[in-house]
């Protein structure tokens, strides 16, 4: 058989999928043009791009379900898309591929604020969420740094995390029940208004699956009640050390802080240039630990972190006195990212996760690698869960050094799986990280994974290439990683 | 207090040569869930010990025979303990055990459940491999969440050999109240209490009796209480012996739970209307888990019918304990989520090795 001529193929297809579309779905709904579809051909990891064959807003659950049946009759693979807010290129268009964007489901259908939970479409906001319960004294907890943009179907294919998941858990803890259509266009519903269901635990399953089980729906978040109090205790300290032994003691004295922060000092720098927090620029690193609960429990408990900072050695001690202050001081973490970003042509972000135990061994090493492939990098780490947020800083206009970035990335995540860590703690594999899987699994493992996958989509057609590497792959990804690493000894 | 990961590597592989069935159990605790058990027994309780424990990572690793006991008794040298506080149903019970029934005591609404706090697992699937999956930090999202999963399988995907879980410190102090009230009027103060930032750790009702812990700082938990009590609809006043009470709920042990008549879980909406009033209720969990204990008068009761008012309660039923073990004692599934279970099955266990029908009569 001669090879078939693939843009001929493409075209003939992209007719025949609009004319199908088209019937269904209002034109305007249905981009084809380069131009139009430039804006979808990334997430927000902006460095790996592709332009899918179209892209397709539905306005209806009918409509995305009709979508769903055309795409797999047609044997058509089907990235679905939020805000694309992702950093790990989840969702990146597949060639030959349908863009489904979800961003039309804006809708909160049912706020129950007695039963305390939240029936939303998936385009829904995260902070949008926490705004319409606010009324009630109720709130979403998981708050990803970029809950302004992102969406709640988003943060469930990531299983999202935030500044206060040490205490409140990460997105598969706040989710009681999800709407799901398959990749053959059924609808199904995982969970339930409990809080577990019988047989096997769908729910959990599809929390971080990055697209590659269903396309969600709908999204039924459980809702919280505003604690009554919360106070933050900035601390500086002029060794790193000394500061991820603080975040030990603070967990020894069995206080479980509803946020626990960590910067160093390029991060704290770019911060306070950033949005003038008040933040201590000499400081080598800083500790951000928020107390949150009953007004007389918050105010015991910041006292005892107070003086328990201070006796560790810290060099300077700052507690919020109101809830202006306290949102200033956060805000300096929050913007941490484009903070970094001004100081810096570009930057590439790693999200690896570490026993919180290894946090100075892990800094010291990073500091090497730094100093091996000549690049900085801006520490902003989650430590009470021992999240790695390294910033490392490069110029894409420089040859060469996105390539750099993406190896000093690379050993950055070795360094974490190697110290009992892993490579992602919530960004995902998406594409960028799939070479890494090959480091943190076996190939047993991964077989197991690609199981489940078909168990889903037996064809392989919802956001394919993503999260799981294939297995022929595996062994050349292990072969480059070692090589990488002898390199660099 | 041994690794016999090897062993079973080496018994799954002869059941598969041979064609046999395998049971895995570990005290046999929970032996009454689920459907009746069949095939060779895998017993677990010789794979024990703590492989791992940093107080102040707030996790530990221990493999899957170990007992509940040992590992309680461990974390409270620590001060910290299992925030899902498991039943134990009998003497000894099992983590593993415990993972694969998913099964969490009165504080799980406030401190989550076992399904919440597992990071990660070592299995032996079908094909006698040894799979490690998640880890023992408390965020990973590298490959699929197939620990969570195995909460509630009733071990259906294979031989779960290690668990690491996340710990929490123990609250300074604890005070339950007890108040009277009709289940009705216990549904909705419980909903309403849950509306507020007050630090209940347990709500639940039985024979008449609102029973409400609270737990937080010993020298502020007074006054806390004094203001909940004030928004009470009746008068409440503090248990003695709390802790007995809340640990006979927690096992089975409250005279509700004797005898041998059929004992129905309904996983419900908290604040769904009380139903069937004039039977023998135990409501839990703020309201989100109710015991049934049907008597004669209901004796007609099956399945489906239960399964339609758990329905109209946004939730879920099984026949938790008594009845016909041999039908189907779980909530039925969609034809299309049934297709998935199956496959996700056949994924791990593509002979059917272990607890054949445990679940379902079809998987």
């Amino acid at each position: 058989m001669t090879a078939l001529n693939q843009p001929q193929v493409s075209a003939t297809l992209l007719a025949s999928l609009v004319g199908q579309l088209s019937e269904f779905i209002d034109p305007e709904n249905i981009i084809v043009d380069a131009e139009s579809k430039k804006p979808y051909e990334c997430d927000g990891l902006s460095m790996y791009t592709q332009m899918p064959l179209l892209v397709v807003l539905p306005e209806t659950i009918e409509q995305a379900q009709k979508v769903m049946r055309l795409c797999h009759r047609e044997s058509v693979s089907v990235v679905a898309r939020g805000a694309g807010t992702g950093l790990s290129a989840g969702a990146m268009p597949c060639e030959n591929g349908v863009l489904l964007s979800l961003a039309k489901f804006k809708d909160i259908l049912e706020i129950d604020p007695v039963g305390r939970f939240a029936r939303v479409q998936p385009g829904v906001r995260n902070l949008a969420i926490s705004e319409a319960a606010s009324a009630y004294g109720l709130y979403y907890a998981p708050d990803p740094s970029s809950q302004i943009a992102c969406t709640i179907g988003g943060n469930v294919a990531e299983n999202s995390g935030g500044v206060h998941c040490l205490k409140y858990g990460l997105t598969v803890h706040n989710i009681i029940q999800l709407q799901v259509l398959t990749v053959d266009g059924e609808l199904i519903t995982l969970g339930n208004l409990g809080l577990d269901a019988c047989g096997f635990d769908l729910l959990a399953l599809m929390h971080g699956s990055e697209g590659l089980l269903g396309v969600i729906t709908e999204v039924t978040v459980k809702l919280l009640p505003v604690p009554k109090k919360a106070q933050l205790v900035m601390a500086a300290f002029d060794n790193v050390q000394a500061a991820g032994n603080a975040v030990s003691e603070v967990i020894a004295k069995g206080i479980i802080p509803a946020g626990l922060e960590m910067m160093d000092q390029i991060a704290i720098r770019a911060s306070e240039d950033f949005c003038h927090a008040g933040y201590p620029v000499d400081a080598k690193a800083l500790l951000l630990c928020e107390i949150d609960g009953a007004a007389n429990e918050v105010q015991e408990h910041v006292a005892i972190i107070e003086a328990l900072f201070k006796s560790l050695g810290a060099i300077s001690v700052r507690v919020s006195k109101d809830e202006k202050e306290r949102q200033l001081l956060w805000k300096g973490r929050k913007s941490a990212f484009p903070a970094v970003g001004r100081i810096s042509a570009d930057y590439y972000c790693m999200d690896g996760t570490i026993p919180r135990g290894q946090l100075a061994y892990v800094l010291t090493e990073m500091e090497k690698l730094s100093g091996y492939y000549g690049l900085r990098v801006a520490n902003v780490f989650h430590a009470g869960d021992g999240n790695l947020h390294p910033l490392i800083l490069f110029d894409a206009n420089i040859e060469g050094e996105f390539k750099k970035a993406e190896l000093f990335g690379e050993a950055i995540l070795q360094l974490c799986v190697e110290v009992g860590g892993c490579i992602t703690g919530e960004h995902g594999v998406g594409m960028e990280k799939i070479s890494q899987m090959p480091e943190q699994f076996s190939d047993q493992e991964l077989s197991q994974f690609h199981g489940i996958k078909a168990a889903f989509d037996p064809a392989g057609t919802l956001n394919p290439g993503k999260g799981v590497p294939v297995l022929k792959r595996c062994q050349e990804y292990r072969s480059i990683n070692a090589a990488n690493k002898a390199e660099r000894r | 207090m041994s690794d016999l990961s090897h062993q079973f590597i080496e018994q799954i592989n002869t059941a598969r040569s041979e064609g046999q069935q395998l049971d895995i159990v570990g005290f046999g605790s929970k032996g009454f869930l689920g459907r009746r058990p069949q095939g060779q027994r895998l017993e677990l309780t010789g794979h024990s010990g703590i492989v791992d424990y940093q107080p102040i990572e707030l996790v530990m690793t221990v493999r899957a025979g170990t007992s509940l006991g040992e590992i309680e008794h461990a974390l409270a040298q620590h001060n910290q303990m299992l925030a899902f506080d498991p039943p134990h149903f009998s003497d000894q019970a099992s983590i593993g055990g415990t993972l694969a029934c998913n099964q969490s005591g009165p504080g799980r609404p406030w401190c989550g459940s076992v399904r919440d706090m597992v990071l990660g697992t070592r299995l032996i699937n079908g094909k006698g491999e040894l799979l490690r999956f998640g880890g023992q930090v408390m965020k990973n999202v590298a490959g699929f969440d197939a620990s969570r999963l195995q909460a509630g399988a009733m071990g259906c995907f294979g031989v779960i050999t290690e668990v690491s879980v996340k710990v929490l410190p123990k609250p300074d102090a604890t005070i339950t109240l007890m108040s009277e009230m009709s289940a009705s009027l216990a549904i909705t103060t419980m909903n309403e209490l849950g509306r507020h930032a007050i630090p209940l750790t347990a709500a639940c009702w039985i024979d008449g009796g609102l029973y409400l812990r609270f737990s937080g700082l010993q020298s502020v938990l007074n006054e806390t209480v004094k203001q909940c009590i004030s928004t009470l609809p009746s008068a409440a006043k503090p248990l003695d012996e709390a802790d007995q009470f809340w640990r006979d709920l927690r096992d089975h042990r409250l005279e509700f739970f004797a005898g041998e008549s059929p004992l129905w879980r309904f996983s419900l909406q908290s604040n769904a209307d009380h139903f069937l009033p004039d039977q023998h209720w135990l409501i839990d969990w703020g309201g989100a888990q109710r015991w049934l204990k049907t008597d004669a008068l209901l004796a007609d009761t099956n399945i489906e019918r239960m399964e339609q008012v758990a329905v109209d309660g946004n939730g879920q039923v099984s026949l938790f304990r008594g009845g016909d073990r041999s039908g189907e004692v779980f909530h039925n599934q969609t034809s299309a989520l049934k297709t998935i279970h199956q496959r996700l099955k056949k994924s791990f266990d593509p002979e059917g090795l272990f607890n054949s029908g445990r679940l379902y009569s079809w998987l």
